[in-house]
Protein backbone atom coordinates (compact mmCIF):
# COMPACT_ATOMS: atom_id res chain seq x y z
CA UNK A 1 0.00 0.00 0.00
CA UNK A 2 1.73 3.41 -0.73
CA UNK A 3 1.98 6.68 0.80
CA UNK A 4 -1.11 8.18 -1.29
CA UNK A 5 -3.36 5.13 -0.95
CA UNK A 6 -2.95 5.41 2.92
CA UNK A 7 -4.26 9.51 2.39
CA UNK A 8 -6.99 8.31 -0.02
CA UNK A 9 -8.07 5.74 2.90
CA UNK A 10 -8.04 7.92 5.60
CA UNK A 11 -9.87 10.90 3.88
CA UNK A 12 -12.67 8.69 3.27
CA UNK A 13 -12.99 7.08 6.71
CA UNK A 14 -12.93 10.90 7.59
CA UNK A 15 -15.54 11.21 5.58
CA UNK A 16 -17.48 7.99 6.45
CA UNK A 17 -16.85 8.65 10.26
CA UNK A 18 -18.50 12.54 9.95
CA UNK A 19 -21.46 11.28 7.81
CA UNK A 20 -23.76 10.56 10.58
CA UNK A 21 -22.62 13.86 12.60
CA UNK A 22 -23.66 15.60 9.65
CA UNK A 23 -26.78 14.20 8.97
CA UNK A 24 -27.63 14.56 12.12
CA UNK A 25 -26.86 18.00 12.09
CA UNK A 26 -28.38 18.72 9.43
CA UNK A 27 -31.99 16.86 10.92
CA UNK A 28 -31.66 18.65 13.71
CA UNK A 29 -31.97 21.77 11.54
CA UNK A 30 -35.05 20.49 9.72
CA UNK A 31 -33.15 19.38 6.49
CA UNK A 32 -33.11 15.49 5.42
CA UNK A 33 -36.45 14.72 6.89
CA UNK A 34 -35.92 16.06 10.46
CA UNK A 35 -35.17 14.19 13.88
CA UNK A 36 -38.66 12.66 13.58
CA UNK A 37 -40.53 12.50 16.65
CA UNK A 38 -38.21 11.19 19.17
CA UNK A 39 -35.04 13.97 18.34
CA UNK A 40 -33.19 12.59 21.48
CA UNK A 41 -34.14 9.17 20.99
CA UNK A 42 -33.07 9.90 17.43
CA UNK A 43 -29.26 10.95 18.36
CA UNK A 44 -28.70 8.62 21.10
CA UNK A 45 -30.04 5.84 18.61
CA UNK A 46 -27.78 6.77 15.77
CA UNK A 47 -24.31 7.93 17.69
CA UNK A 48 -24.74 4.34 19.87
CA UNK A 49 -25.12 2.75 16.49
CA UNK A 50 -22.30 4.37 15.29
CA UNK A 51 -20.31 4.10 17.79
CA UNK A 52 -20.91 0.12 18.10
CA UNK A 53 -20.56 -0.42 14.33
CA UNK A 54 -17.45 1.45 14.25
CA UNK A 55 -15.64 -0.65 17.55
CA UNK A 56 -16.71 -3.85 15.58
CA UNK A 57 -14.52 -2.52 12.68
CA UNK A 58 -11.92 -1.70 14.56
CA UNK A 59 -11.83 -5.59 15.97
CA UNK A 60 -12.33 -6.14 12.07
CA UNK A 61 -8.93 -4.59 11.11
CA UNK A 62 -7.05 -7.54 12.58
CA UNK A 63 -8.32 -10.85 10.94
CA UNK A 64 -8.45 -8.90 7.73
CA UNK A 65 -4.81 -7.83 8.14
CA UNK A 66 -3.95 -11.40 8.73
CA UNK A 67 -6.07 -12.93 6.10
CA UNK A 68 -4.86 -10.43 3.57
CA UNK A 69 -1.74 -10.22 4.66
CA UNK A 70 -2.06 -6.39 3.93
CA UNK A 71 -0.06 -5.32 7.12
CA UNK A 72 -0.42 -1.86 6.61
CA UNK A 73 -4.38 -2.15 7.50
CA UNK A 74 -3.30 -1.29 10.62
CA UNK A 75 -2.87 2.16 10.62
CA UNK A 76 -6.58 2.47 10.08
CA UNK A 77 -7.31 1.35 13.34
CA UNK A 78 -6.55 4.06 15.82
CA UNK A 79 -8.71 6.58 13.74
CA UNK A 80 -11.34 4.15 13.74
CA UNK A 81 -11.20 3.85 17.44
CA UNK A 82 -10.97 7.16 17.92
CA UNK A 83 -13.99 7.93 15.83
CA UNK A 84 -16.08 5.26 17.77
CA UNK A 85 -15.02 6.82 21.24
CA UNK A 86 -16.02 10.16 19.96
CA UNK A 87 -19.79 8.67 19.01
CA UNK A 88 -19.57 6.95 22.67
CA UNK A 89 -18.89 10.63 24.03
CA UNK A 90 -21.53 12.28 21.45
CA UNK A 91 -24.38 9.44 22.79
CA UNK A 92 -23.52 9.31 26.85
CA UNK A 93 -23.52 13.96 26.37
CA UNK A 94 -26.65 13.87 24.73
CA UNK A 95 -28.29 11.26 27.41
CA UNK A 96 -26.79 13.31 30.44
CA UNK A 97 -27.33 17.00 28.96
CA UNK A 98 -30.77 16.51 26.63
CA UNK A 99 -32.29 13.33 28.01
CA UNK A 100 -31.62 13.94 31.66
CA UNK A 101 -31.49 17.63 31.52
CA UNK A 102 -28.38 18.25 33.25
CA UNK A 103 -28.35 21.19 30.65
CA UNK A 104 -31.25 22.77 32.40
CA UNK A 105 -30.48 24.15 35.44
CA UNK A 106 -27.63 26.67 33.17
CA UNK A 107 -30.85 27.23 31.05
CA UNK A 108 -34.05 27.47 32.52
CA UNK A 109 -33.34 28.02 36.27
CA UNK A 110 -33.21 25.16 38.87
CA UNK A 111 -36.14 22.34 38.69
CA UNK A 112 -39.06 23.02 40.27
CA UNK A 113 -39.78 19.28 41.94
CA UNK A 114 -38.14 16.01 42.16
CA UNK A 115 -34.90 14.79 41.06
CA UNK A 116 -32.26 16.73 39.89
CA UNK A 117 -31.22 15.66 36.62
CA UNK A 118 -27.95 14.53 38.08
CA UNK A 119 -28.69 12.77 40.75
CA UNK A 120 -30.93 10.93 38.02
CA UNK A 121 -27.83 10.24 36.06
CA UNK A 122 -25.70 8.56 39.35
CA UNK A 123 -29.06 7.02 39.93
CA UNK A 124 -29.00 5.81 36.53
CA UNK A 125 -25.63 4.73 36.63
CA UNK A 126 -26.02 2.75 39.74
CA UNK A 127 -29.13 1.14 39.62
CA UNK A 128 -29.98 0.64 36.12
CA UNK A 129 -27.67 -2.48 34.59
CA UNK A 130 -27.50 -1.49 30.91
CA UNK A 131 -26.79 2.33 32.52
CA UNK A 132 -24.06 0.80 34.68
CA UNK A 133 -23.02 -1.23 30.97
CA UNK A 134 -23.08 1.34 29.04
CA UNK A 135 -21.26 3.85 31.51
CA UNK A 136 -18.24 1.47 32.25
CA UNK A 137 -17.89 0.91 28.91
CA UNK A 138 -17.09 5.11 28.48
CA UNK A 139 -14.82 4.92 31.20
CA UNK A 140 -12.96 1.94 29.91
CA UNK A 141 -12.46 3.61 26.60
CA UNK A 142 -10.83 6.50 28.05
CA UNK A 143 -7.24 5.54 28.60
CA UNK A 144 -7.47 3.58 25.10
CA UNK A 145 -8.20 6.87 23.50
CA UNK A 146 -5.61 8.50 26.01
CA UNK A 147 -3.07 6.14 25.07
CA UNK A 148 -3.48 5.78 21.73
CA UNK A 149 -0.80 7.83 20.37
CA UNK A 150 1.91 6.53 18.80
CA UNK A 151 4.47 8.22 21.47
CA UNK A 152 2.07 6.01 24.05
CA UNK A 153 2.41 3.66 21.80
CA UNK A 154 6.58 3.96 22.36
CA UNK A 155 6.21 4.69 26.09
CA UNK A 156 4.36 1.30 27.09
CA UNK A 157 5.50 -1.22 24.69
CA UNK A 158 4.04 -4.46 25.34
CA UNK A 159 1.93 -3.29 27.69
CA UNK A 160 0.48 -1.28 24.93
CA UNK A 161 -1.06 -4.31 23.25
CA UNK A 162 -2.26 -5.81 27.00
CA UNK A 163 -4.17 -2.53 27.51
CA UNK A 164 -5.73 -2.19 24.26
CA UNK A 165 -7.22 -5.83 24.81
CA UNK A 166 -9.75 -4.12 26.70
CA UNK A 167 -11.47 -3.17 23.75
CA UNK A 168 -12.92 -6.88 23.86
CA UNK A 169 -14.06 -6.01 27.18
CA UNK A 170 -15.70 -2.77 25.76
CA UNK A 171 -17.30 -3.98 22.81
CA UNK A 172 -18.81 -6.63 25.01
CA UNK A 173 -20.34 -4.33 27.06
CA UNK A 174 -21.88 -2.24 24.27
CA UNK A 175 -23.74 -5.31 22.97
CA UNK A 176 -24.64 -5.72 26.10
CA UNK A 177 -25.74 -2.50 26.74
CA UNK A 178 -27.72 -2.53 23.47
CA UNK A 179 -29.19 -6.16 24.32
CA UNK A 180 -30.81 -4.30 27.46
CA UNK A 181 -31.69 -1.23 26.42
CA UNK A 182 -34.64 -2.45 23.78
CA UNK A 183 -38.29 -3.24 25.29
CA UNK A 184 -37.48 -7.02 25.15
CA UNK A 185 -35.51 -9.71 24.26
CA UNK A 186 -38.00 -10.58 21.35
CA UNK A 187 -36.39 -7.45 19.74
CA UNK A 188 -33.82 -9.00 17.32
CA UNK A 189 -32.65 -5.48 16.75
CA UNK A 190 -29.18 -6.01 18.67
CA UNK A 191 -28.51 -9.53 17.25
CA UNK A 192 -26.50 -8.78 14.14
CA UNK A 193 -24.06 -7.06 16.24
CA UNK A 194 -24.06 -10.04 18.58
CA UNK A 195 -23.21 -12.11 16.16
CA UNK A 196 -20.46 -10.01 14.70
CA UNK A 197 -18.96 -9.56 18.08
CA UNK A 198 -18.85 -13.59 18.60
CA UNK A 199 -17.72 -14.48 15.25
CA UNK A 200 -15.10 -11.60 15.76
CA UNK A 201 -14.17 -13.13 19.42
CA UNK A 202 -14.60 -16.58 17.46
CA UNK A 203 -11.52 -15.63 15.07
CA UNK A 204 -9.17 -14.47 17.58
CA UNK A 205 -9.52 -17.81 20.26
CA UNK A 206 -9.30 -20.17 17.18
CA UNK A 207 -5.93 -17.82 15.79
CA UNK A 208 -4.73 -17.94 19.75
CA UNK A 209 -5.64 -21.56 20.15
CA UNK A 210 -3.41 -22.28 16.53
CA UNK A 211 -0.63 -20.29 17.58
CA UNK A 212 -0.34 -20.62 21.45
CA UNK A 213 2.48 -23.72 20.72
CA UNK A 214 4.53 -20.42 19.39
CA UNK A 215 5.82 -18.13 22.46
CA UNK A 216 5.21 -15.39 19.88
CA UNK A 217 2.91 -15.24 17.71
CA UNK A 218 3.82 -14.16 14.57
CA UNK A 219 0.90 -11.28 13.66
CA UNK A 220 1.97 -10.13 16.82
CA UNK A 221 4.80 -9.26 16.31
CA UNK A 222 3.63 -7.04 13.53
CA UNK A 223 1.66 -4.87 15.24
CA UNK A 224 3.66 -3.71 18.10
CA UNK A 225 5.30 -0.64 18.21
CA UNK A 226 8.76 -0.16 16.43
CA UNK A 227 10.32 0.29 19.78
CA UNK A 228 8.71 -2.81 21.26
CA UNK A 229 9.82 -4.93 18.55
CA UNK A 230 13.32 -3.38 19.38
CA UNK A 231 13.56 -4.45 23.05
CA UNK A 232 11.97 -7.55 21.67
CA UNK A 233 14.64 -8.62 19.15
CA UNK A 234 17.64 -7.34 21.96
CA UNK B 1 -61.88 24.44 28.11
CA UNK B 2 -63.85 23.74 24.85
CA UNK B 3 -62.11 26.88 23.52
CA UNK B 4 -58.64 25.70 24.53
CA UNK B 5 -59.69 22.30 22.53
CA UNK B 6 -60.09 24.42 19.37
CA UNK B 7 -57.22 26.80 19.50
CA UNK B 8 -54.68 23.85 21.02
CA UNK B 9 -52.41 23.45 17.51
CA UNK B 10 -54.06 24.77 14.22
CA UNK B 11 -54.84 22.09 11.81
CA UNK B 12 -52.64 24.36 9.22
CA UNK B 13 -49.21 24.06 11.42
CA UNK B 14 -49.42 20.68 11.20
CA UNK B 15 -50.86 19.87 6.96
CA UNK B 16 -49.38 21.64 4.24
CA UNK B 17 -52.45 23.75 3.27
CA UNK B 18 -53.26 22.06 -0.08
CA UNK B 19 -54.40 18.87 1.84
CA UNK B 20 -55.58 20.58 4.78
CA UNK B 21 -58.24 22.32 2.42
CA UNK B 22 -58.78 18.98 0.55
CA UNK B 23 -59.87 17.41 3.64
CA UNK B 24 -61.78 20.68 4.57
CA UNK B 25 -63.51 19.81 0.83
CA UNK B 26 -64.01 16.18 1.87
CA UNK B 27 -65.66 16.95 4.92
CA UNK B 28 -67.93 19.90 3.26
CA UNK B 29 -69.37 17.22 1.24
CA UNK B 30 -69.79 14.78 3.71
CA UNK B 31 -71.87 17.20 5.69
CA UNK B 32 -73.78 17.84 2.31
CA UNK B 33 -74.51 14.00 1.85
CA UNK B 34 -75.69 14.14 5.18
CA UNK B 35 -77.88 16.72 4.79
CA UNK B 36 -79.05 15.24 1.43
CA UNK B 37 -82.71 13.80 3.01
CA UNK B 38 -81.63 10.06 3.67
CA UNK B 39 -84.29 8.41 1.12
CA UNK B 40 -81.17 6.68 0.49
CA UNK B 41 -81.09 3.45 2.99
CA UNK B 42 -79.09 3.44 6.15
CA UNK B 43 -77.25 0.24 4.01
CA UNK B 44 -76.27 3.05 1.15
CA UNK B 45 -74.29 4.99 3.52
CA UNK B 46 -70.79 3.68 4.04
CA UNK B 47 -68.16 4.49 6.33
CA UNK B 48 -65.29 7.14 5.14
CA UNK B 49 -62.60 5.53 3.77
CA UNK B 50 -58.92 5.82 5.14
CA UNK B 51 -58.05 9.49 5.66
CA UNK B 52 -61.39 10.90 5.12
CA UNK B 53 -62.66 13.34 7.85
CA UNK B 54 -65.76 12.17 9.97
CA UNK B 55 -68.68 14.51 9.04
CA UNK B 56 -70.28 14.41 12.72
CA UNK B 57 -67.48 14.44 15.76
CA UNK B 58 -68.44 15.96 19.24
CA UNK B 59 -66.09 16.94 20.97
CA UNK B 60 -65.83 15.56 24.75
CA UNK B 61 -65.62 18.95 27.05
CA UNK B 62 -63.47 16.23 29.72
CA UNK B 63 -60.40 16.71 26.89
CA UNK B 64 -56.76 17.12 28.74
CA UNK B 65 -55.77 20.80 27.36
CA UNK B 66 -52.43 19.88 27.17
CA UNK B 67 -50.47 20.91 23.43
CA UNK B 68 -52.10 18.41 21.20
CA UNK B 69 -49.02 16.54 19.32
CA UNK B 70 -48.68 16.82 15.41
CA UNK B 71 -50.21 14.47 13.31
CA UNK B 72 -47.39 14.39 11.65
CA UNK B 73 -45.78 12.90 15.34
CA UNK B 74 -48.21 10.83 15.71
CA UNK B 75 -48.77 8.93 12.37
CA UNK B 76 -45.03 8.32 11.99
CA UNK B 77 -43.69 7.68 15.53
CA UNK B 78 -45.92 4.17 16.19
CA UNK B 79 -45.14 0.74 18.02
CA UNK B 80 -46.71 -1.71 16.02
CA UNK B 81 -44.55 -4.90 15.72
CA UNK B 82 -46.70 -6.44 12.83
CA UNK B 83 -45.05 -4.22 10.73
CA UNK B 84 -41.80 -4.18 11.89
CA UNK B 85 -40.05 -2.98 15.40
CA UNK B 86 -38.80 0.52 14.29
CA UNK B 87 -40.68 3.47 15.25
CA UNK B 88 -40.80 4.39 11.81
CA UNK B 89 -41.42 1.29 10.43
CA UNK B 90 -45.44 1.02 10.59
CA UNK B 91 -45.54 4.05 8.95
CA UNK B 92 -43.70 2.73 5.87
CA UNK B 93 -45.28 -1.01 6.06
CA UNK B 94 -48.85 -0.72 7.21
CA UNK B 95 -50.22 0.59 3.59
CA UNK B 96 -50.54 -3.24 2.83
CA UNK B 97 -53.41 -3.43 5.77
CA UNK B 98 -56.72 -4.27 4.05
CA UNK B 99 -59.18 -2.21 6.79
CA UNK B 100 -62.38 -2.83 4.35
CA UNK B 101 -63.85 -5.37 4.90
CA UNK B 102 -63.76 -5.15 8.36
CA UNK B 103 -65.44 -8.09 10.83
CA UNK B 104 -65.41 -8.50 14.84
CA UNK B 105 -65.91 -11.98 15.98
CA UNK B 106 -67.30 -11.48 19.05
CA UNK B 107 -66.83 -14.64 22.01
CA UNK B 108 -67.25 -16.09 25.25
CA UNK B 109 -69.15 -14.59 28.09
CA UNK B 110 -71.81 -12.64 26.42
CA UNK B 111 -75.51 -12.95 25.02
CA UNK B 112 -74.74 -12.00 21.91
CA UNK B 113 -72.01 -13.26 20.33
CA UNK B 114 -70.86 -14.33 16.76
CA UNK B 115 -69.30 -11.75 13.59
CA UNK B 116 -70.14 -8.52 13.34
CA UNK B 117 -68.97 -6.11 10.49
CA UNK B 118 -66.95 -2.73 10.86
CA UNK B 119 -70.64 -1.33 10.26
CA UNK B 120 -72.40 -2.92 13.00
CA UNK B 121 -69.52 -2.16 15.39
CA UNK B 122 -69.46 1.78 14.58
CA UNK B 123 -72.39 2.75 13.20
CA UNK B 124 -74.57 2.76 16.23
CA UNK B 125 -72.44 4.84 18.05
CA UNK B 126 -72.15 8.84 17.80
CA UNK B 127 -68.27 10.12 17.28
CA UNK B 128 -66.56 12.33 20.03
CA UNK B 129 -63.62 13.58 20.17
CA UNK B 130 -61.13 12.68 22.94
CA UNK B 131 -57.79 14.35 23.67
CA UNK B 132 -56.19 11.95 25.99
CA UNK B 133 -52.49 11.93 27.42
CA UNK B 134 -50.79 8.70 25.52
CA UNK B 135 -47.53 7.30 27.90
CA UNK B 136 -45.93 4.75 26.35
CA UNK B 137 -44.15 2.00 28.91
CA UNK B 138 -40.37 3.24 26.96
CA UNK B 139 -41.30 6.77 28.89
CA UNK B 140 -42.32 8.64 26.09
CA UNK B 141 -45.59 10.58 25.70
CA UNK B 142 -47.66 12.09 23.42
CA UNK B 143 -50.99 13.88 23.53
CA UNK B 144 -53.82 12.22 20.81
CA UNK B 145 -57.48 13.86 19.75
CA UNK B 146 -58.72 10.43 19.22
CA UNK B 147 -62.33 9.79 17.27
CA UNK B 148 -64.30 7.23 18.72
CA UNK B 149 -66.67 6.37 21.15
CA UNK B 150 -66.91 4.72 24.58
CA UNK B 151 -65.84 0.81 25.29
CA UNK B 152 -68.65 0.54 27.27
CA UNK B 153 -70.95 1.57 25.33
CA UNK B 154 -69.72 -1.49 22.26
CA UNK B 155 -69.20 -3.78 25.45
CA UNK B 156 -73.03 -3.47 26.71
CA UNK B 157 -74.77 -4.09 23.38
CA UNK B 158 -73.08 -8.09 23.77
CA UNK B 159 -74.88 -8.11 26.61
CA UNK B 160 -72.02 -9.63 28.51
CA UNK B 161 -73.01 -12.28 31.74
CA UNK B 162 -72.18 -12.45 34.95
CA UNK B 163 -69.35 -14.71 34.44
CA UNK B 164 -67.29 -12.10 32.32
CA UNK B 165 -65.39 -10.97 34.39
CA UNK B 166 -62.21 -9.92 31.89
CA UNK B 167 -62.23 -8.33 28.20
CA UNK B 168 -59.93 -9.66 25.68
CA UNK B 169 -59.06 -8.03 22.46
CA UNK B 170 -57.29 -9.53 19.65
CA UNK B 171 -54.92 -7.63 16.82
CA UNK B 172 -55.45 -9.21 13.17
CA UNK B 173 -52.75 -12.02 12.15
CA UNK B 174 -52.01 -12.31 8.60
CA UNK B 175 -48.89 -12.96 7.16
CA UNK B 176 -49.61 -11.53 3.75
CA UNK B 177 -50.57 -7.66 4.98
CA UNK B 178 -48.45 -7.62 8.16
CA UNK B 179 -44.67 -8.34 7.38
CA UNK B 180 -43.74 -7.77 10.82
CA UNK B 181 -45.48 -11.50 12.14
CA UNK B 182 -43.29 -13.52 10.17
CA UNK B 183 -40.79 -12.91 12.94
CA UNK B 184 -41.38 -14.09 15.95
CA UNK B 185 -40.99 -10.65 17.82
CA UNK B 186 -43.93 -11.65 20.24
CA UNK B 187 -46.44 -14.59 20.12
CA UNK B 188 -48.88 -13.63 17.41
CA UNK B 189 -51.55 -12.49 17.00
CA UNK B 190 -51.26 -9.58 19.28
CA UNK B 191 -53.94 -9.74 22.29
CA UNK B 192 -54.40 -7.68 25.22
CA UNK B 193 -57.08 -8.06 28.28
CA UNK B 194 -59.36 -5.29 30.50
CA UNK B 195 -61.15 -6.32 33.97
CA UNK B 196 -64.71 -6.42 33.11
CA UNK B 197 -64.34 -3.02 35.35
CA UNK B 198 -61.66 -1.60 33.36
CA UNK B 199 -63.16 -1.86 30.26
CA UNK B 200 -66.09 -0.35 31.00
CA UNK B 201 -64.43 2.36 32.49
CA UNK B 202 -66.08 5.59 31.20
CA UNK B 203 -62.60 6.63 30.32
CA UNK B 204 -62.34 3.59 28.40
CA UNK B 205 -62.64 3.97 24.52
CA UNK B 206 -63.25 2.14 21.06
CA UNK B 207 -61.27 4.63 18.76
CA UNK B 208 -61.67 4.90 14.98
CA UNK B 209 -60.08 8.01 13.95
CA UNK B 210 -57.72 10.76 15.12
CA UNK B 211 -57.08 14.71 13.83
CA UNK B 212 -60.77 14.21 12.78
CA UNK B 213 -60.23 11.60 10.02
CA UNK B 214 -60.57 7.90 9.62
CA UNK B 215 -57.36 6.38 11.54
CA UNK B 216 -54.40 5.26 9.64
CA UNK B 217 -53.25 2.02 9.31
CA UNK B 218 -50.45 2.50 11.11
CA UNK B 219 -52.33 3.70 14.48
CA UNK B 220 -54.16 0.82 14.27
CA UNK B 221 -57.33 1.07 11.83
CA UNK B 222 -60.20 0.44 11.59
CA UNK B 223 -60.45 -0.28 15.49
CA UNK B 224 -58.34 0.22 18.69
CA UNK B 225 -59.17 0.50 21.88
CA UNK B 226 -57.59 3.41 23.89
CA UNK B 227 -56.76 3.17 27.83
CA UNK B 228 -55.35 6.09 28.81
CA UNK B 229 -54.59 5.68 32.40
CA UNK B 230 -52.76 2.50 31.22
CA UNK B 231 -48.81 2.21 28.61
CA UNK B 232 -49.70 2.31 25.08
CA UNK B 233 -49.18 -1.45 24.55
CA UNK B 234 -52.51 -2.22 26.41
CA UNK B 235 -54.44 -0.49 23.38
CA UNK B 236 -55.50 -3.45 21.26
CA UNK B 237 -55.34 -2.27 17.80
CA UNK B 238 -57.06 -3.61 14.38
CA UNK B 239 -59.43 -5.83 16.48
CA UNK B 240 -60.56 -8.74 14.97
CA UNK B 241 -61.91 -10.15 18.49
CA UNK B 242 -63.59 -9.53 21.18
CA UNK B 243 -63.91 -12.45 23.57
CA UNK B 244 -65.65 -12.29 26.90
CA UNK B 245 -64.13 -14.28 30.15
CA UNK B 246 -64.24 -15.61 33.28
CA UNK B 247 -60.21 -15.77 33.70
CA UNK B 248 -57.49 -13.37 33.50
CA UNK B 249 -56.78 -13.25 29.74
CA UNK B 250 -53.50 -13.72 28.25
CA UNK B 251 -51.56 -10.75 27.32
CA UNK B 252 -48.97 -10.41 24.76
CA UNK B 253 -46.34 -8.34 26.28
CA UNK B 254 -46.84 -10.33 29.50
CA UNK B 255 -46.08 -13.80 27.84
CA UNK B 256 -42.78 -12.16 26.43
CA UNK B 257 -41.69 -10.87 29.62
CA UNK B 258 -43.67 -11.50 32.44
CA UNK B 259 -40.81 -9.90 35.20
CA UNK B 260 -41.73 -6.73 33.08
CA UNK B 261 -44.77 -6.40 32.01
CA UNK B 262 -47.48 -7.29 34.00
CA UNK B 263 -51.20 -7.79 33.47
CA UNK B 264 -52.60 -4.02 34.78
CA UNK B 265 -49.92 -2.09 33.16
CA UNK B 266 -50.99 1.28 34.72
CA UNK B 267 -49.08 4.58 34.50
CA UNK B 268 -47.48 4.35 37.57
CA UNK B 269 -44.36 7.11 38.20
CA UNK B 270 -43.04 4.65 41.40
CA UNK B 271 -42.97 1.20 39.95
CA UNK B 272 -39.89 1.64 37.95
CA UNK B 273 -39.61 -0.77 34.65
CA UNK B 274 -36.90 -3.83 36.23
CA UNK B 275 -34.55 -2.00 33.81
CA UNK B 276 -35.18 1.97 33.29
CA UNK B 277 -37.67 4.50 35.76
CA UNK B 278 -41.19 5.17 35.31
CA UNK B 279 -40.90 8.68 37.20
CA UNK B 280 -40.51 10.94 34.03
CA UNK B 281 -41.40 11.42 30.67
CA UNK B 282 -40.12 12.51 27.54
CA UNK B 283 -43.24 14.40 25.69
CA UNK B 284 -42.65 14.56 22.13
CA UNK B 285 -42.96 17.46 20.14
CA UNK B 286 -40.97 19.99 22.68
CA UNK B 287 -37.95 20.17 20.78
CA UNK B 288 -34.80 19.07 21.23
CA UNK B 289 -34.21 21.06 24.49
CA UNK B 290 -37.51 20.51 26.27
CA UNK B 291 -36.77 19.13 29.82
CA UNK B 292 -38.62 15.83 30.92
CA UNK B 293 -41.74 16.25 32.77
CA UNK B 294 -42.56 14.30 36.08
CA UNK B 295 -45.15 11.19 34.99
CA UNK B 296 -48.43 11.51 36.91
CA UNK B 297 -50.37 8.62 39.00
CA UNK B 298 -52.80 7.00 36.43
CA UNK B 299 -51.48 9.33 33.66
CA UNK B 300 -53.10 11.97 35.42
CA UNK B 301 -56.57 10.10 35.56
CA UNK B 302 -56.11 9.24 39.14
CA UNK B 303 -59.04 11.04 40.05
CA UNK B 304 -61.21 8.76 37.65
CA UNK B 305 -60.06 5.14 37.77
CA UNK B 306 -57.78 4.94 41.51
CA UNK B 307 -60.93 3.49 42.48
CA UNK B 308 -60.66 0.69 40.26
CA UNK B 309 -57.96 -1.09 42.26
CA UNK B 310 -58.70 0.09 45.68
CA UNK B 311 -57.12 -2.94 48.01
CA UNK B 312 -54.90 -3.69 45.03
CA UNK B 313 -50.64 -3.63 45.94
CA UNK B 314 -50.11 -1.98 42.46
CA UNK B 315 -46.65 -2.56 43.36
CA UNK B 316 -47.08 -6.26 42.84
CA UNK B 317 -49.47 -6.17 39.75
CA UNK B 318 -47.48 -3.91 38.08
Amino acid sequence: MTQRTVVIVKVLIWAGCLAPLALLVAQAFGYAGGLGANDVETILNVCGKTALNLLLLTLCVTPIRRSTGINKLVVFRRLLGLFGFFYVCVHFLTYALLDLGLLYPLLYGPTAVGTTPGEQLLADIAKRPFITVGFTALLLLIPLAITSTRAMQRRLGRNWTKLHRLVYVVALLGVVHYWWQVKSNTDAQPLPYAVLLAVLLGVRLHHWLVHSKAAVPPSYQRVEPPQAREKASH
Amino acid sequence: MRKKLDTGIKPSEITPEGAYLNRRTVLTAAVAAGLVPSIMTCEAATLPASGDMFADVKKWPDSTTDKVNSFQDITTYNNYYEFGTGKSDPAANAHTLKTSPWSVQVSGEAGKTGTFTLEDIIKPHSLEERIYRHRCVEAWSMVIPWVGFPLADLLKRFEPTSNAKYVQFVTLNDRTQMPGVRQPYLEWPYREGLTIAEAMHPLAFMAVGLYGKVLPNQNGAPLRTVIPWKYGFKCCKSIVRIHFTDRQPQTSWNMAAPQEYGFYSNVNPEVDHPRWSQASERRLGGGLFAARIPTQMFNGYAEQVASLYTGLDLRKNY
